[in-house]
């Protein structure tokens, strides 16, 4: 299976919107064991300035993977997904997720880069409120291994 | 938060931590993430695909790490950059029944830059499993109010 090479600077448009919940802030902040009370209780986050539950550093992870999915997904892309290697992550906060938020995300990819018989990817979701508020700027780099690689 | 940011100097170290990991810690964090790649669960498919047991998710790792951070801040919004490369996987063993990790972790923390002009700090990260360094250039940038 080859990438198709003409991937870069395809951008997949926002779908489905992601509303963050209290219960999955609670959820995924006890997944990578952070102790802080804004992601617990509701009135630690409000003492501190905060609308509701205040989400993990690297919470938007959950809506950049689904919006990857729609490029790993995609027949034309030529990903197999059993061959993908996370190589390196960013995470860009414009403003904190809060629970309540109603986001999207569009899909940019940005690069697309041959090695050896696989690929180097680095796609962008711009994320933000259904209300047009930039909430984060998640980047991500998957090596697509190659046969024997 | 109580940082004072001009009291803060470059190679200063804000903390150290273990972070025990099981194989139960994988699969809470496929349930809450979403990913559920069975490199991370099942030790059939990791081998079959070359890998030395099943992993942790470097999502795993790197949300795990900035704990060290977040605390120091005191707020967790405070991160507003985080970034890292995935250098080595971190193999977790099958300690189900017994009281033992399947792996650890072993994150430090050092301030790397401070800005005076933005009001931030870069925290570099160190962040090891078996004398393997398996995060590189992992830096958060803290914003101080």
């Amino acid at each position: 299976m080859t990438i198709n090479p003409d991937l870069q600077g395809r951008s997949y448009p926002a779908t489905d919107s992601y509303v963050v919940s209290r219960e999955k802030i609670r959820e995924f902040a006890r997944s990578v064991k952070a102790a802080s009370a804004v992601h617990f209780d509701v009135e630690a986050a409000t003492a501190l300035g905060y609308r509701d539950l205040v989400a993990p550093p690297t919470f938007a992870i959950i809506v950049a993977q689904r919006a990857d999915a729609q490029l790993v997904e995609d027949p034309e892309a030529g990903i197999d997904f059993s061959r993908v290697v996370h190589t390196s992550q960013r995470f860009t906060h414009h403003r904190p997720i809060i629970a309540g938020d109603e986001l999207v995300a569009e899909l940019h990819v940005d690069q697309v880069r041959a090695m050896g018989g696989g690929a180097m990817i680095t796609t962008r979701a711009e994320i933000s409120t259904i209300e047009g508020e930039k909430t984060a700027t998640t980047t991500s780099s998957i090596l697509v291994r190659g046969e024997g690689q | 938060m109580g940082i004072v940011l001009s009291e803060l100097e470059t190679g200063q170290v804000i903390g150290s931590r273990t972070i025990e990991v099981t194989r139960a810690d994988l699969v809470r964090y496929a349930g809450a993430s979403g990913d559920f790649n069975p490199i991370h669960w099942n030790e059939n498919f990791a081998t079959s695909v070359e890998l030395p047991g099943v992993i942790a998710h470097g999502m795993f790792t790197m949300g795990a790490a900035v704990q060290m951070v977040t605390d120091w801040a005191g707020d967790p919004a405070a991160v507003i950059d985080y970034q890292t490369r995935f250098t080595k996987p971190v193999p977790v063993a099958d300690t189900t029944g017994t009281d033992e990790p399947g792996a650890r972790i072993e994150v430090t923390g050092v301030i790397g830059a401070v800005d005076l002009d933005n009001s931030t700090v870069r925290v570099d990260l160190t962040v090891t499993a078996a004398e393997q360094k398996v995060l590189g250039k992992c830096q958060a940038l803290v914003r101080v109010w």
